[in-house]
């Protein structure tokens, strides 16, 4: 699903991933952890195709991201759902326009949206809040636009950089659930954060990084791998 | 499709103020272009209403037969420079200097013989009435043998020759400037149109738009805006020659507007800095994202 083979990543001020070597399956949860600067969001954006690999091999879903071309970009990104920290919402839509929205790039069937939009603002729990725009909800509400957004065009893989970053305790607890639900039906999940209590509440796979080198993975896991490959 | 149209209008429903400032600002770029063709315009009119009076007038020999003469003009009236030629009998040239030459009224009252020859007056066709064919023409019926003399005003037409040069060439150049003026104007609106828009774009390609999805709303905006912003050209056009009609005179007549086909390829003109603009920002946006 996810295999990074010996990847670093140079900007021009230094280096921010050095040698990392990595693989996630199919379905798995893992926790990206670290301090700020560590090389989290490097590594999100290595995987959605935003950055390149300076060298070494990334594979996401079947794409070798340092060889994407222009037009594999979107295709990769359609395979995903991607969330962050500042929700990214266009404000001048309803919740339901803003998920819409993810269907209708795609060409999907104008008749066949409303329903797929309907289905996923239910599975978040925000049907009832479909008309409203992003000022009107609060921060965990539009996280969960947010994450129906990210889960209409069902994605492999669901990118997280920092969901629960903005958001009080029982939103967070309240979206993590949900991550942790739609990682239940199969969507591997990739969450970077710097939340170690909500870490610590799982026993999911926890991959810490430092200055760009990963020097903690709880979980490789030998059997998985060999499955994979 | 409908998508395409759908977001292009909803980018004026969303961002109001922008869009109408955009189309203002294209309006006036556009009025500046449309105000220097409205004046390129009328001063062609007023050239032409000059030209019109180039005439070669052939002074005929006393007793030059009637049948002769009739022969002559059919056959000056085949030449291709020729419009119109007109015979001038002694008698009117007299009637005609008496009613014209008021000074010297009395001179021609006490005459007891005409002085004054019978002539062929010829008018050219347009884009004849330059010195170098109204010589041409003016030498040919020289050589007619009952043909006297040939007045044509060579220096006057010359000065008439060398106006219109200038005219054209100083013309052309400040078009030219003033349209790209306009480019630049409507370009750097469109750019901030994109910029305004940026945090959009970037949400679009993070859910999987392809350029083309992202950069086809922005083209069909940027045209309808063109298209918006020519009309308000025109409009203001036609506001300042409705403003000036009555009180301006050029030559004989009063001024003109522009033709349906240039106000047409003025709206063209828009249409296509709108395109252009967007596609110019929208793809470096692209490329720098």
């Amino acid at each position: 699903m996810i295999r990074f083979s010996h990847v670093y990543k140079d900007y021009p001020k230094g280096s921010a991933l050095k040698k990392v070597s990595l693989h996630i399956a199919k379905g798995e949860f893992v926790f990206l952890t670290g301090h700020s600067g560590a090389g989290k969001s490097t590594m999100l954006k290595l995987l959605y195709g935003e950055l390149r690999p300076t060298s070494g091999q990334l594979r996401v879903s079947g794409f070798s991201i340092g060889d994407l071309s222009p037009d594999e970009i979107p295709r990769l990104r359609r395979r995903l759902g991607i969330i962050f920290q500042d929700f990214r919402l266009l404000e001048d839509r309803t919740a339901e326009e803003n998920v819409a929205f993810a269907l209708e790039v795609t060409g999907a069937r104008p008749d066949s949206i409303s329903a797929k939009v309907m289905r996923v603002l239910t599975q978040v729990g925000l049907a009832a809040k479909a008309q409203a725009y992003p000022q009107e909800l609060s921060g965990g509400e539009q996280q969960r636009v947010a994450i129906a957004r990210a889960l209409v065009n069902d994605p492999t893989i669901l990118i997280a950089d920092e969901p629960t970053g903005n958001l009080d305790e029982r939103a967070t607890r309240g979206v993590f659930q949900l991550i942790r639900e739609i990682n239940a039906g199969g969507t591997a999940v990739v969450m970077a954060t710097h939340d170690l209590d909500l870490v610590k509440q799982t026993t999911y796979r926890t991959v810490e990084l430092r200055e760009g080198t990963v020097v903690f993975d709880s979980g490789v896991d030998e059997g998985a791998e060999a499955e994979e490959a | 499709m409908r998508l395409l149209i759908r977001e292009a209008l909803q980018a004026f429903r969303r961002a109001p103020l922008l869009s109408a400032l955009s189309i203002t600002t294209i309006g006036f770029s556009l009025y500046a272009v449309g105000l220097f063709g409205l004046v390129a315009v009328n001063l062609r009119e007023a050239l032409r209403t000059v030209e019109q009076r180039v005439e070669v007038v052939a002074y005929l020999l006393r007793g030059t037969p009637p049948e002769t003469i009739a022969q002559a003009s059919q056959d000056i009236a085949a030449f291709p420079e020729v419009a119109r030629v007109t015979f001038v009998s002694e008698d009117e040239a007299l009637k005609r200097a008496r009613l014209e030459l008021v000074e010297f009224r009395d001179a021609y009252r006490d005459l007891s013989v005409n002085p004054l020859p019978a002539s062929l007056e010829i008018q050219l066709k347009d884009g004849f009435r330059d010195a170098q064919h109204t010589a041409v023409v003016a030498s040919r019926l020289r050589g007619y043998g009952f043909i006297d003399d040939v007045r044509f005003g060579r220096e006057w037409i010359e000065k008439l020759d060398r106006l219109r040069n200038i005219a054209g060439l100083v013309g052309l150049t400040i078009g030219l400037a003033f349209a790209a003026v306009a480019v630049v104007i409507i370009g750097v609106t469109i750019r901030i149109t994109v910029l305004q828009r940026a945090r959009e774009i970037a949400i679009m390609r993070l859910v999987g738009a392809t350029n083309s999805f992202i950069r086809g709303p922005f083209l069909l905006e940027g045209m309808l805006k063109g298209l918006l912003g020519g009309f308000l050209a025109i409009a203001l056009c036609y506001g300042t020659y409705l403003l000036f009609r009555g009180q301006v005179e050029l030559a004989t007549s009063g001024i003109v507007f522009l033709k349906p086909a240039q106000v047409g390829l003025g709206v063209i003109f828009g249409v296509l800095i709108g395109l252009g603009g967007s596609l110019v920002s929208v793809g470096r946006h692209l490329r720098n994202v």
